[in-house]
């Protein structure tokens, strides 16, 4: 698919099912789409393997944007960005966005063919720098 | 590094943590997500299950692997943040460091460990505990030095106010508790300076 993917990592499994469920409902099968929650041992919480894994499901060649919801999800992507390594670190973005807004409207924008560029600057839109 | 040195190095790291992993977790209880003692043990015995075959490797490999290795099992923020400090300990240091090429990769370290954070020292986290034990490196402080300064160090973020991680959402409730992180910062610290001849 050329469509920018989507991924969707919060600390809670449900939170990031949820907001995929929202995302397949606006934009259905057009979009790349994974997520990932829970620390990997049955609680709360991000892991990076976990994160690596969602990315490689929603791999696109036109990049891939990451939605976050705690400081601890930012952190665990961008180490996930960082092992995963060039070339394809260069084509991954984790946004700066509401988790659930965040990951609808960027999916909204990645479905009409937008770049990881204008995909990330929609989900940026909806946070007060 | 002999590979007996660097297997009684996990051995201890995994101790400590493990022994005060009950601490450690109150201390996030307080101010956090409650989970930091659970997680850095789950790390640290994930460690020392593989500790043979990483002593075996050459130093900066061993601590490439072993901060790659928290970063997979630790989980919170915790797993990359103490990953990036191995991480970058092992790109930084040469196979038979002295104690200048110690305290440059330190120095490194620290910076790699801030930008993962988006964190400066000051803000109650591991950070406020790393650079102290940085600048008596620096200074040639004997290892006992270097562990009492960590410990100091970590007592100091009791007053402090949390800036970064999930106790700056607590705002000025965040004062009068230690940072999780920077306690097991200093536990990993007495560790090392405990178990490396000479330190």
């Amino acid at each position: 698919m050329s469509n920018v993917g989507i991924v969707i990592v919060s600390h809670s499994p449900l939170v990031a099912e949820g907001t995929a469920d929202m995302v397949r409902q606006m934009v259905g099968d057009e979009v790349p789409l994974a997520w990932c929650g829970g620390n990997g041992h049955g609680g709360l919480g991000t892991s990076v393997e976990a994160i690596m894994g969602a990315i490689d499901k929603a791999w696109s060649e036109a990049g891939v944007a990451i939605l976050v919801d705690l400081g601890g999800a930012e952190t665990n992507s961008e180490m996930a960005v960082e092992m995963i390594g060039e070339p394809r670190s260069h084509k991954i973005v984790v946004c700066n966005a509401p988790i659930v807004e965040g990951a609808v409207m960027a999916a909204t924008e990645a479905s009409g063919g937008a770049s990881l560029k204008e995909v990330v600057a929609t989900a940026h839109e909806l946070s007060p720098s | 590094m002999a590979a007996s040195d660097f297997s009684r190095l996990i051995a201890a790291a995994a101790d400590t943590i493990a022994a005060h992993a009950e601490e450690l977790t109150a201390l996030d209880q307080a101010i956090g997500d409650g989970d930091h003692g659970l997680n850095m043990q789950r790390g640290f015995e994930a460690v020392r299950a593989e500790a043979d075959a990483f002593a075996a490797k050459s130093l900066p490999d061993a601590l490439t692997a072993v901060g790659t290795k928290l970063v997979m099992t630790v989980g919170g923020a915790s797993g990359p943040l103490f990953g990036t400090l191995f991480m970058a300990l092992g790109r930084e240091l040469p196979p038979a460091p002295d104690r200048a090429a110690l305290t440059a990769a330190l120095g490194k370290a620290i910076e790699a460990v801030s930008a993962r954070g988006k964190s400066q020292p000051g803000q109650k986290t591991m950070l406020d505990v790393l650079q102290p034990v940085y600048e008596a490196l620096a200074q040639g402080k004997a290892g006992t030095e270097i562990a009492e300064a960590a410990d100091r160090a970590a007592d100091a973020t009791v007053p402090m106010k949390a800036l970064r991680g999930r106790a700056s959402f607590l705002g000025e409730r965040s004062i009068g508790h230690m940072d999780a992180g920077a306690r097991s910062t200093a536990l990993l610290v007495r560790a090392v300076a405990e178990t490396v001849e000479g330190f």
